[in-house]
């Protein structure tokens, strides 16, 4: 059998390239660790020293601002040094190969690469040629993972809920397109929620969702019932090809979140959005910005949880 | 071998920091072994200042030889530590680099006016310039062995050897 290219020979995480087959057990440390930092980010110096004289390379093949930001912040209070390359702008299009890009940050000393790239499995690509100590964090790649969102999701959702065991979750909107929704798909089912469901309409589902363990509803008002987490995904205009929705207000009628379709979930139902929100579209303002939202701190999270994933992985 | 029954060490430690203790002391302990002691000693002694908790994995010197380790806690020290004379806490002191790691971690925090270190046992072998000011018992561990604080159901602590864990 193929070892997980994810692990060591010890079966430790080598890299971090999708939640997918990550057992429970590493899924666990990575929220324990992140659950450490979160005291570090809340001191005065919001600094450790565990990275101190490592590189990080921040490869952005596919542009991004909060997710690269978020890295940066992260590499920055384990003290590396970060080197952000916008690719997109640069060697890429003047022809040079992903592999001979990435054999050249190499040879310049890196200890870990944050990739994005707009091709599924380029991280895995990646991860195959590294030398031994160098280690890859996929940082969204196509539609398929997005492994650090996926994590931030499931640190979130556990921040409020503690226990996986009787959750309701429901995940609503653009699922096709969605990497976050594979990576929290596959978090939640391995930490054991007993239901995990995706509201959406046909076209932007993938085929054969339903092996992913998850209960499709295209009614939002029937999904939402009695839910505990409702997270909801931005839609994705720039990865739609052809017409999948009639329009933004349509989509927004069916299935964007209201306050009064909110009130189907339970009362302590927290609602969650990877960002950018397309406020009017699949959240309405009143929602965003009410009790029930934890978009913000989810954000906050996001930074403890990449600072346990890089120092896990450096450390192995 | 006979080990120092940690108990009796830790009544006659309570004895000697209650004649330092003074209006700036606090306390902190270092997971796991030395927060039980810490918890201990704070408790018998009555300080006002609430106990800090410190987990050093984010400090450790053999973070690239070793990663990290798996279940860190997370560290709590719920009062400013400006100015304030630390009782710092660990269970055994050995090489010295836990106790280096905690200051470390610990000026991250602050600028305490002092730290003094207490420990429940020394067993020599040091390798940085560290000593505690306050010890309960020198032990003598043979070689391959590690030296442990353990807790019962109970709450009762008791020094225990162990053969050390491969690296």
């Amino acid at each position: 059998m193929q070892r997980n290219p994810q692990l060591n020979a010890n079966g430790e995480l080598q890299h971090l390239l999708s939640t997918e087959g990550l057992p429970r057990e590493i899924l666990m440390q990575i929220l324990d660790t992140a659950e450490s930092f979160v005291g570090v980010t809340e001191r005065e110096v919001r600094k450790v020293p565990l990275l101190r004289g490592k590189s990080v390379f921040n490869l952005f093949f596919e542009s991004s601002t909060r997710t690269r930001t978020t890295f940066e912040i992260a590499a920055k209070r384990l003290s590396a040094d970060v080197i952000n390359l916008n690719i997109a702008l640069s060697s890429q299009s003047k022809g040079e190969s992903l592999l001979d890009t990435v054999a050249n940050l190499s040879a310049m000393q890196a200890d870990i690469f944050v990739v994005r790239h707009n091709s599924a499995g380029a991280p895995f690509l990646i991860a195959r040629h590294v030398k031994p100590h160098e280690h890859v964090v996929n940082a969204g790649d196509g539609r398929h993972a997005h492994p650090t969102q996926g994590l931030l999701d499931l640190f979130t959702i556990r921040h409020y809920k503690k226990d996986f065991g009787k959750l309701t979750v429901a995940i609503v909107g653009d699922i096709l397109h969605s990497r976050v929704a594979r990576s929290l798909i596959h978090g939640l089912t391995t930490l054991g929620a007993p239901e995990v469901r995706v509201i959406a309409p046909q076209t932007l589902l993938p085929a054969g969702v339903e092996a992913l363990g998850v209960r499709v509803f295209h009614d939002m008002r029937a999904g939402l019932k009695d839910c505990d987490v409702v997270v909801m995904l931005r839609l994705q205009n720039e990865r739609m090809r052809g017409a999948l929705l009639p329009s933004a207000q349509e989509f927004n009628k069916h299935y964007g979140l209201t306050g009064d379709k909110l009130e189907l979930a339970r009362s302590d139902a927290i609602v969650m959005h990877p960002g950018p929100m397309n406020r009017g579209v699949e959240i309405d303002s009143t929602v965003a910005d009410g009790p029930h939202s934890v978009i913000l701190p989810q954000v906050t999270f996001g930074i403890a949880v990449r600072m346990a994933v890089m120092s896990i992985v450096a450390g192995n | 071998m006979k080990l120092p029954d940690a108990e009796r060490v830790c009544d006659e430690l309570l004895k000697e920091l209650k004649a330092v203790l003074g209006p700036k002391s606090a306390m902190i302990g270092i997971y796991t072994g030395g927060a039980w002691l810490a918890e201990r000693l704070h408790a018998r002694l009555g300080m006002a200042t609430p106990l800090g908790l410190m987990d050093i994995a984010f400090y450790r010197d053999d973070y690239h030889a070793r990663g990290l380790h798996h279940d860190p806690k997370r560290t709590k020290i719920p009062f400013d530590i400006n100015g304030r004379e630390i009782l710092l806490v660990d269970d055994v002191l050995y090489t010295g680099r836990t106790v280096r790691a905690a200051m470390n971690e610990l000026f991250d925090y602050g600028r305490p006016a002092s730290i003094t270190l207490v420990v429940l046992a020394d067993r020599g072998g040091r390798q940085l310039p560290i000593c505690a000011q306050h010890c309960g018992a020198r032990v003598e561990v043979p070689e391959g062995m590690r030296l442990r604080l353990k807790r019962d159901d109970a709450g009762r602590l008791a020094l225990v050897l162990e053969a050390e864990r491969a690296a």
